[in-house]
């Protein structure tokens, strides 16, 4: 008996582009394609052209905000972010999420000079791609980022975050050197779209544009995410334009979720608990159609390594 | 549910408003959207009943396994994506004892499988069944084995065997429990649908492809069983998200009715079983028989079928009302919270772990936690006056004090001219109460 396949007639897809720039094109690193999908994630039968999801490992020039985990498992290399991108390299990260917490003004207030000197070192360090965020503190990171981009430039990073309160100066500082941008919004598939007419109308490219819909951690939120990741993704295949850029989901928050690390009696392993909290979190990241996912502990992207591995089928 | 119109075919094209809408047509629409009931036309034939009663079933069957208050219902399934409306029935978590374990593990086992429990926001999370497998091949030490675990565990039960004459002999000593028969393959499946018409139990189907798959519902449902489960019997990640994305969306989509039943899935140990088990419960599966399932995992898969189980339209949440904490009295500081479930147990459990006496009053925010509800204003100076008045808490601690939560600092200064207290500003992680109230 013939069961027939149930295909979705997709009309849209989502948009192809490049981060990290090679030598050809005016860079140093390795190049990596990302989107592309013309179908719900992982279903061969709606795209066969079997897409790939990027792991990226989180890196951080500071440590106040880094779960303990994630420093045991990498030891003294997290004090030097140069030395934690290259174990993050060889640990098979495909590119490096570095966060410029130090140049925070209510912590250490490291200067935008001396952070693009971070920023240079680990791309002189490993030849990945790199995505670089600032510290959160939105005037502060117009300048650090602008001094990051004009040093890296031609280097096409993706530089975080753009958002609806205050996107022009970043979005300026990856413009005039080629980085793409990542667009921030809040769990709300229409603030989503908003940031990338925003973006797009104030002239960045929409092949240069990353959406990040903020991904909740399993227990605190998950299922948010989950649907409205789903809905992105479902509209950008049934042809919303705007929705039709790389989605990326940041799994890191997922030691904050006090259930990851906490004693609960016959909850076995806190340690072992924490990798799976991370790990489910990226699996949900997965299937609602993330095509970057930030990874802290170097467990969790073994693990999310291998799940991209089976949902394509090459495991 | 059949379209309006193909519901209509079948009217009798009266227009009287018997039913209470003005013609057939609006009669057929409402049924469409599930908004009527058959029952409500009087005129209708018993033809265009029948073809009625059968296009408006649920397009995935409702099985129930067990008995009397433990029952788990799988299936009867909706929608391919919760946002579109929620999912219904969380998979079931199942964890396999063979029949091959000597007695002390067995226990050991068993022991095992109750400590699966876990107490969050408010719900109980644990394991929902047995499956009890024959790997002995012997009918009576399977069947005395099914007996003893049977006596021990209200878990509904799954019964695994290849024959159907050792499963026959297990399955009629406990039918009155109603186990999930598995499973029947293309080798035995008119034994087997004999031993589920005598036992009057649920029977898994299985088969390596999804063809041959729906050639045994059909074989199944020519001998007369009806309560089906399908086994698809994916060999990795990449066939269970496939396969049973196919079920559901033949199911769902009505593009191939022979599908339209609950999904069981065997979840090997070791790590890839784990990401198959989670992959699972956001893809439709409903009945998960785990060959292990390690502490650290369960507490992790749980909370994901929690996650995606609940009803997008509503967060799970508490009574707004004012909460004694370790026996306050009118000198006990007065605290208020969220009621978002998650929010509530949080502050509660830091609440008790610090042994400290006092009142915490819960502010309706429509289930959203803390920034949630001050960024859409439903935590405003107002709501929380407002809370405090309906509980009368101000009279029940008496020491004209307010603890905030640290993150809606922004609020202190309204607050304080609203109620007339003195606000106190708390930490911004409710981690940091107990120290906090100490101090
Ligand atoms: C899940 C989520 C949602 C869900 C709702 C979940 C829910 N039921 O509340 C949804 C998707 C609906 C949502 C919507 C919005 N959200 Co929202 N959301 C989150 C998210 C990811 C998690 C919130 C959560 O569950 N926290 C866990 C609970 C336990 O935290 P909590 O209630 O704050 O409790 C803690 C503390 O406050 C403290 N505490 C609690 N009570 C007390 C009491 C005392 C006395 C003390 C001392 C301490 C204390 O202890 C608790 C444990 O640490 C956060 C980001 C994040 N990761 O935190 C954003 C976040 C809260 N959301 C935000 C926003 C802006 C919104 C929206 C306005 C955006 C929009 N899309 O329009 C809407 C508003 C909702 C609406 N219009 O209906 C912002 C708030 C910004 C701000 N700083 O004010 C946040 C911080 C995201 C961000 N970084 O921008 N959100
Ligand atoms: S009662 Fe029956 S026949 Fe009369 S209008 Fe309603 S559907 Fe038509």
């Amino acid at each position: 008996m013939e069961v027939p396949v149930p295909k979705e007639k997709w009309t849209g897809s989502i948009g192809e582009m490049e981060l990290g720039a090679s030598q050809e094109k005016g860079g140093s690193r390795r190049s990596l394609r990302l989107g592309g999908s013309k179908g719900l994630p992982f279903l061969s039968f709606e795209d066969p052209a079997n897409r790939t999801v990027a792991l990226a490992g989180f890196v951080a020039d500071s440590l106040e905000d880094v779960p303990s985990p994630v420093k045991k498992a990498f030891g003294e290399a997290v004090n030097d972010p140069v030395r934690w991108a290259v174990a993050w390299k060889e640990k098979g990260a495909d590119l490096i999420c570095l966060h410029l917490t130090s140049t925070n003004p209510e912590e250490k207030d490291v200067s935008p000079e001396e952070a693009a000197a971070t920023v240079m070192a680990v791309m002189k360090a490993v030849e990945l791609p790199l995505i670089v965020y600032g510290s959160g503190h939105a005037e502060k990171d117009v300048k650090v980022l602008e001094k990051v981009g004009e040093a890296a430039k031609g280097e096409r990073l993706l530089l975080g975050q753009a958002e609806e309160g205050g996107y022009k100066s970043i979005a300026a500082a990856a413009m005039a050197n080629g980085h793409a941008v990542v667009g921030f919004s809040n769990l709300d598939i229409n603030l989503a779209k908003q940031i990338v007419i925003l973006l797009t109308d104030y002239g960045v490219g929409r092949g240069d544009v990353v959406i990040d819909p903020l991904m909740a951690a399993l227990g605190m939120g998950l299922e948010y995410s989950y649907s409205v990741n789903e809905r992105i993704r479902i509209s950008a295949l049934s042809g919303d334009s705007m929705l039709q850029v790389p989605m990326i989901c940041d799994c890191v928050s997922s030691w904050k979720a006090r259930e990851a690390t906490d004693e609960v009696p016959h909850a076995g392993d806190t340690l072992e608990r924490g990798i799976w909290w991370e790990s489910t979190t990226a699996l949900a990241a997965l299937l609602s159609g993330a095509d970057i996912l930030v990874l802290g502990h170097p467990e969790a992207m073994e693990i999310a390594k291998e799940a991209v591995k089976g949902l394509r089928g090459d495991a | 549910m059949a379209t309006a119109i193909e519901i209509f075919k079948h009217l009798p094209k009266k227009n009287c408003g018997d039913c209470k809408f003005p013609t057939c047509l609006a009669f057929a629409m409402q049924l469409a959207n599930n908004k009527a009931k058959l029952d409500d036309c009087p005129h209708l034939s018993e033809a265009g009943r029948t073809a009625l009663a059968s296009s408006s079933a649920p397009p995935i069957h409702l099985i129930k396994v067990g008995s009397g208050k433990n029952v788990v219902d799988l299936g009867d399934e909706t929608e391919l994506y919760r946002h579109d409306k929620r999912f219904f029935h969380p998979a079931a978590f199942a964890l396999r004892i063979a029949d091959d374990l000597g007695e002390d593990d067995l226990y050991k086992r068993l022991s095992y499988a109750r400590s699966l429990r876990f107490e969050r926001v408010g719900q109980v999370l644990k394991l929902d069944m047995l499956e009890l497998e024959c790997r002995s091949g012997n009918a009576e030490i399977f069947a005395a084995f099914v007996k003893k675990v049977a006596s021990e565990t209200e878990l509904p039960l799954v019964l695994r065997a290849k024959q159907a004459a050792v499963m026959s002999a297990a399955a009629s000593m406990i039918k009155d429990r109603r186990p999930l028969l598995h499973g029947a393959d293309a080798s035995n499946v008119k034994e087997m649908c004999a031993v589920a018409k005598a036992c009057a139990c649920p029977l898994a189907v299985g088969a390596d492809d999804l063809n041959a798959l729906a050639e045994m519902v059909e074989a199944a449902r020519k001998e007369g069983v009806e309560d089906i489960v399908l086994d698809p019997r994916p060999t990795g990640l990449k066939d269970l998200l496939e396969r049973c994305t196919i079920i559901r969306r033949s199911a769902i989509r009505k593009t191939f009715r022979g599908l339209g039943y609950p999904i069981y899935l065997s979840i090997p140990a070791g790590r890839d079983g784990i990401l198959m088990a989670s992959t699972a419960i956001m893809k439709y599966g409903s009945l998960l028989s785990f060959e292990d399932l390690p502490a650290a995992n369960a507490m992790p898969l749980m909370v994901l079928r929690q996650n995606i189980y609940t009803d997008p339209q509503v967060p799970i949440q508490v009574k707004p009302d004012l909460y004694p904490v370790n026996n306050p009295g009118p000198e006990s500081p007065l605290l208020f919270t969220t009621n978002f479930s998650l929010t509530f147990f949080t502050v509660m459990s830091d609440l008790e772990k610090s042994k400290v006496p006092v009142w915490l009053q819960v502010v309706d925010t429509e289930g959203l936690s803390v920034l949630t509800a001050y960024s859409a204003g439903k935590l405003t100076p107002e709501s929380v006056k407002n809370a405090l008045l309906a509980t009368g808490a101000m009279e029940r601690s008496k020491i004209g004090t307010l603890v905030i939560p640290g993150m809606v600092a922004r609020m202190a200064i309204k607050l304080n001219e609203a109620t007339g207290l003195q606000i106190i500003v708390g930490p911004k992680e409710s981690s940091g109460l107990p120290k906090f109230l100490r101090s």
